[in-house]
This record gives structure tokens, C-alpha cells and sequence, in this order.
């Protein structure tokens, strides 16, 4: 129903001249003694997918999980730094972290549809939060998720059977729509395609093509060909430091950091 | 580089070196098997041989020996009349069916051995009462004979025993050859001793009341260790921090899973009897004093069916914003609670044939009547096959492999419950 719609959001610039969503300002995580995370800022906007490269351990995913608060449920992780989301500091005690996961939603590496009908995976979200008060409500929020994942035509007629039933890219598909079904302003995906096989993975891609410029999209990914494909702003982790932050094409064309350069020609990583 | 080379050489896989490597691999597996297979037969064949021996001595309690007596509803005797009797049924359930009895088994067999129960009369006005025209006319009757006669009838007995070193006399033996020459003898299913309670005369006592004290006192105990088992350990795994405390708690749960049953009872008689003045050998306090023990084993099973949800689950509901309390009841929860139901159920199965703690608050009194309520004095299977097999009298041998019989089914309809409900909440992936 919604189709239109975003066919119709303009490509973005990529200039960074937009008023940031998210902005992180010196964010330090430590796990006991060890700091994982050395100071990361970074602005993140609505009209660029932006993508976190590194190699393994470097901190790119802890700094995602610190962009909706997953790192509270780690035991002995500490977040120091401040993030912000439209300028309000995300940590801040008047900050519900209920609803900051619900704006800034979350698709995890390994589809994790709940054991439930492939609809009640889609409106789990909007119950909880109350989005939709009648069934005919509620049933127009699943259709419009469904479809903005690329889900409805391969699942319409089957709408009761377990979500765990579907294929590995359609739960990962299915896992964006449950996050989209909140009406996210944010959508966190930490290695979205890693556990999927190349056609699952070009379907995501699109996805997170089509889906730019309604949400601001933060991926992280091991794939340098995927981070060059699906973004516009890329930034280069390496041993809990952000090395370089820029427009993807200058990344990877011309990267200012010789640890940059290293990493992206396969030196190391 | 020399041993680069003799690395390089290729294996010889037929070699006499090899083949005696498999062949001493493929008798190592066949002795694990064997041995595994010795353990397996050892295991079932002690289960049954205790099967066996149970049942070859208890069906027979399922089977009761009764006598035919022409009996005589003489109203003078009884002191009711038939109309009497029918206005007014509480006159005719006080009437005099004892000596009623009395007089219809000395009319019938005369003064010599004692032929039918003391309990007999029951059936009389059992009968009487459901048809008071029968008062004043005469009917052949079966009712229940004494523990000795049923004992000879089921062949129980060793007549070539003297006389001083069995259980009846030379007298029994000759009225019960003269009965069953007769046709005045015959068995039949054995009612009493699954509806009756316990009894000083082995032939009238039953199951029932100590069953139903067992089923009292484990729905007390089931309110009371479910929920707050459950509860706990949500609350040790989802929400407590992981600190000294916590650890400290855990600790002592699982300490006091294995103290040992007996402690339970000292701790239930001391606290709900002494301080809190609660009624002896009742249902409630059993039900709590086994609440008591269950509790750790179920606090166990569940945090361990909790930890065993893949978090990946949680991760998913917290990402599009749940608060911890709906991860824990909509996502944590049902995928837990078969684990759950089966720690219960088991804690439960293990509560029922618990004796030790029972004695100790006093549910092993004599009780002829069925509990009728939560804080009446009431008796558990387990003390009752206890207090019988206890029991010198030859009769009760029989009830207490019965009672044993009953118990184990119960056991096994719970262990059943437990299946059906553990698939039933079970979540396919």
C-alpha cells in the first residue's frame, strides 16, 4: 500500500549538511577493565545508510549496541560518552529505554523470529506499545511492515504459520519488519547478512536500499563489497578507535588513513 | 628436511600395525556396548522382580472373600418398622443391624468360629436403607468374612502348620472346608478397600482416606511451591544482579535440595505446629512442610529451563522496545514452562512418597474416617503403607503391597500428566 511511497524518496546527497538523527560525542565502553570502545564521534543522518567496517573485535558492534542501550543487559559493561538521539542524551535518567529501543529499533546477525505466527512476530511491537487499538488497525500496520520488507507477497496466505517455518532470509526479512512495525526513526543491523546466502543477501540489500531516507539505517558489516554497495557513509573501526569517518566512495577510492587503506586492500582483517 | 621427507612418505592404511588398531577399536566399542547392555538388563530386571513382587503379593487386597448369610430383617430386633423406617431414615440408619447380623450368622452356622466381619452389619444397612421394604422379609446376603477365612481362600495360609503357629485355628479351617463345599463362599472385586479408610480389621481397611490426605496435602503443596518456585527463580535469573548475594542464595538452594526430608519435617513441626499453633496430622501443614522441600527442587528445574531460552529471543524483544517484565512473561516464560512443569511435576512425584517429614507433624494417627477438609486430621499413602506394614496381622501384608500398587499408579497417572503437559506447552522450532 505503501509502495509509492518510497520509490518516491530522493536518493540522498550525502553531503552531511542535514540536521543530524543520532549524534555520539566521546563514547567510551568499558567491559570490567577492558575499554572496547576509545572514543568514538560520530553524526548519523536519516538520508545516508551508514555502515560500520572493521575487522573482528575492533568495537564496531559495541558501538551499535550503544545506540539503543542494548549494552545495559551485559553484565559489567559501562558506557561512558554521550549519545544523543534528536539531541536528547539517550542516557539520560528521563530517557525511557522502552521507547528508545522502540525509535531506534534493532535487527540482529542471526534471524531471531519469535516461536510465534509469522503475524504475531509483526504486531508484537505495535501491542506493546499500544500503536493499534483495533484489529483492522493492527492488521493494516502488519501489511504495511510486510511490504516495506519485501515479505507480504511471500507470506500473505500464510500468516498463522510459525515465523520460525520460513527460510533464513525471509526470518531475517521478517526480523526487519517486526523492527519496522514500531515506526523506528533508527534501525541498528549488526551484520544483517552474515548468516545468509548470497541471493538471501542481495534481497536484504535492497531492502536497506529501499528502506533509506525513511529511516536512518546504521549497518555494520564485515562485507566491504555490501558496505560498498548499500551505503553512503562509511566508518572505519580498528581496535576500539573510529580510524576514519567519510563519504563511502572517498573511503574506498581514497582513504586518508594508511590503516584504512590497509585494511579496505586486504592487508590485514 | 630428512624428517619432512619421512613425513611425506605416504601411510600404508593396510598395514599389519593398522589393521590391529581397528581391530582393537571395533572390540573396545563392542565391549562399551556390551557393558552399557549389561547395565541396561541389570537396571530392568531389578525393576521388574520389585514389579513382580509386589504385584504377586498385593492384587489379592483388590479381592475380597465374602460369605452368603441368609439374613433375617426381624423389625423387632431392629426396632424399626418398614413404614417407620420410611418417614423417617435417620431412625432406621440408628436400628440395631449389628445384632440383626448377630443373630442371622448364629441362625446360619451356629455359635462356632467367627465366620463374618464385625464390619459386616454395614452392608445390611447399606441395603436396608435403600430399600427399607425389605425389613420384615429374609435375603440372602454376601458379606465380608473375617481376615482368617479370606486368608485360607486365597490360599495365604500354611495348614500343614501346628495348629500355635498359624494364625487361625484348626476350627476356621474346618467352617471355611465346610463353606466352600457349601457354595456359601465367593470372591469378589473389593470395594471397601478403595473407598474405606484405615481399620483395626485388616478385611474393612482402605486406600481411600490416606489417597485422598496424599491428594490434600499435595494441592497444598503444589499452591504454595509452584508459584513461589517459579517466581523465584525468574527473579534470580532475569532480574537479580549478579553479586556475592545472589551467588550466596544459590548456594543455599542448592544445599537445600539435598537436606535430607526428615530435617523438613523437624522445621515444619517446630514452626507451623509450635509457634504458629497451626492443627496436627493436617493436610495444610504436610502440604507446607513438602512445599518446604519441594521448593529448592523447583527454584532448580526452573532457573534451569529459563537459561536454557536462547537469548537471542530476548534480544529480540528488548530491540523493538519490551520492558524486561514482558520479555519475562510473553517470550522467557512460555518457552520455559514445560521445563518448568517437568521440575514440578517430578518435585511433586517426589513429595508424594515422602514419609519421613509426615511422621514428624503427626500425620501418622490411626484415622478411621475419610479427611474431609484442608486442617482435618489426615493420614498420606506413604505413612499408611508404613503404619501397615507395620501391622502384625497376617491380613495386612496383602493391603500394604495394595496400598503400595495404588501408589505407584498414582505415581505414574502424575509422571503421565507431566508428559502430556510437557508437549503439550512444548514450542517447535
Amino acid at each position: 500500500m505503501n509502495d509509492q511511497a518510497f520509490s518516491s524518496v530522493a536518493p540522498a546527497g550525502g553531503t552531511g549538511a542535514e540536521k543530524p538523527k543520532m549524534t555520539a560525542r566521546d563514547v567510551r565502553v568499558f567491559y570490567g577493565a577492558f575499554e572496547a570502545l576509545k572514543g568514538v564521534s560520530i553524526d548519523i543522518s536519516t538520508e545516508n545508510v551508514t555502515a560500520f567496517i572493521g575487522p573482528s573485535g575492533c568495537g564496531k558492534s559495541t558501538f551499535l549496541r550503544c545506540l539503543n542501550r542494548m549494552n545495559d543487559t551485559v553484565a559489567g559493561a559501562r558506557v561512558e560518552g554521550s549519545i544523543a538521539l534528536d539531541g536528547r542524551d539517550i542516557h539520560d535518567p528521563a530517557m525511557d529505554v522502552v521507547q528508545l529501543r522502540a525509535r531506534v529499533g534493532m535487527v540482529f546477525q542471526k534471524p531471531n523470529p519469535f516461536p510465534k505466527s509469522i503475524y504475531d512476530n509483526v504486531a508484537y511491537g505495535p501491542r506493546i506499545h499500544g500503536l493499534a487499538t483495533k484489529k483492522p488497525e493492527l492488521d493494516g500496520i502488519v501489511e504495511q511492515s510486510l511490504r516495506r520488507a519485501g515479505l507480504w507477497d511471500e507470506v500473505k496466505d500464510r500468516l498463522a504459520d510459525s515465523g520460525t517455518a520460513l527460510s533464513g532470509g525471509q526470518q531475517q526479512r521478517l526480523c526487519i519488519a517486526r523492527a519496522i512495525a514500531v515506526n523506528p526513526e533508527v534501525i541498528l543491523m549488526d551484520e544483517p547478512a552474515s548468516a545468509l546466502d548470497p541471493i538471501a543477501t542481495a534481497r536484504i540489500e535492497e531492502l536497506i536500499d529501499e528502506l533509506r531516507g525513511r529511516y536512518a539505517i546504521v549497518i555494520v558489516t564485515h562485507n566491504m563489497q555490501q558496505a560498498a554497495r548499500v551505503s553512503q557513509k562509511v566508518a572505519f573501526f580498528h581496535l576500539g578507535n573510529m580510524v576514519e569517518y567519510g563519504d563511502t566512495r572517498e573511503i574506498f577510492t581514497n582513504p586518508k588513513q594508511s590503516r584504512t587503506k590497509d585494511y579496505i586492500t586486504g592487508r590485514y582483517g | 628436511m630428512t624428517e619432512a621427507v619421512s613425513n611425506e612418505a605416504p601411510t600404508d592404511w593396510a598395514s599389519e600395525a593398522m589393521q590391529a588398531r581397528i581391530r582393537r577399536r571395533y572390540a573396545q566399542e563392542r565391549g562399551f556396548k556390551a557393558l552399557g547392555l549389561l547395565a541396561l538388563t541389570l537396571a530392568c530386571g531389578f525393576l521388574l522382580l520389585l514389579m513382580a513382587s509386589v504385584i504377586s503379593s498385593g492384587w489379592t487386597a483388590f479381592v475380597q472373600t465374602q460369605v452368603r448369610v441368609p439374613v433375617t430383617f426381624d423389625a423387632g430386633e431392629l426396632g424399626v418398622t418398614a413404614e417407620q423406617a420410611k418417614a423417617n431414615p435417620e431412625l432406621l440408619r440408628r436400628a440395631d443391624f449389628e445384632g440383626v447380623m448377630q443373630q442371622s450368622v448364629t441362625r446360619a452356622f451356629g455359635n462356632g468360629a467367627v465366620l463374618v466381619s464385625d464390619g459386616a452389619w454395614l452392608q445390611l444397612r447399606e441395603a436396608a436403607m435403600a430399600d427399607p421394604s425389605l425389613i420384615g422379609t429374609t435375603k440372602d446376603m454376601w458379606l465380608i468374612a473375617t481376615s482368617n477365612i479370606d486368608q485360607l481362600a486365597k490360599g495365604r495360609i500354611d495348614l500343614q502348620a501346628a495348629e500355635g503357629d498359624r494364625p487361625v485355628t484348626d476350627a476356621e479351617i474346618a467352617a471355611w472346608r465346610k463353606l466352600g463345599a457349601a457354595g456359601d463362599l465367593r470372591k469378589a472385586f473389593n470395594r471397601t478397600f478403595l473407598t474405606g479408610a484405615d481399620s483395626v480389621d485388616p478385611e474393612l481397611a482402605g486406600v481411600w482416606g490416606a489417597l485422598k490426605g496424599s491428594f490434600l496435602t499435595l494441592i497444598v503443596t503444589l499452591l504454595i511451591s509452584f508459584p513461589v518456585g517459579v517466581l523465584a527463580a525468574i527473579y534470580l535469573e532475569e532480574f537479580a544482579p549478579k553479586n556475592r548475594w545472589t551467588d550466596v542464595i544459590e548456594v543455599s538452594i542448592n544445599n537445600l535440595a539435598a537436606v535430607p526430608s526428615i530435617i523438613f519435617g523437624l522445621l515444619g513441626l517446630a514452626v507451623f505446629l509450635n509457634f504458629l499453633n497451626m492443627p496436627r496430622s493436617a493436610p495444610v501443614v504436610g502440604g507446607l512442610t513438602l512445599a518446604l522441600m519441594t521448593l529448592p527442587v523447583i527454584v532448580i528445574a526452573s532457573r534451569a529451563a529459563i537459561k536454557a531460552v536462547p537469548p537471542s529471543i530476548r534480544d529480540a524483544a528488548l530491540g523493538i522496545g519490551a520492558s524486561r517484565v514482558q520479555v519475562v512473561f510473553h517470550h522467557v516464560l512460555p518457552l520455559a514452562l514445560p521445563g518448568m512443569l517437568t521440575g514440578t511435576i517430578l518435585g511433586m512425584a517426589r513429595a508424594l512418597g515422602e514419609t519421613a517429614p509426615l511422621l514428624m507433624i503427626g500425620m501418622r494417627a490411626f484415622l478411621t474416617s475419610v479427611p474431609q477438609g484442608l486442617a482435618q486430621p489426615a493420614t498420606a499413602l506413604p505413612v499408611q503403607i508404613f503404619i501397615w506394614s507395620d501391622n502384625v496381622s497376617r491380613g495386612f501384608l496383602e493391603k500394604t503391597s495394595g496400598a503400595i500398587i495404588v501408589l505407584m499408579l498414582f505415581l505414574l497417572a502424575i509422571n503421565s500428566l507431566a508428559i502430556y503437559l510437557r508437549n503439550k506447552f512444548e514450542v517447535r522450532w
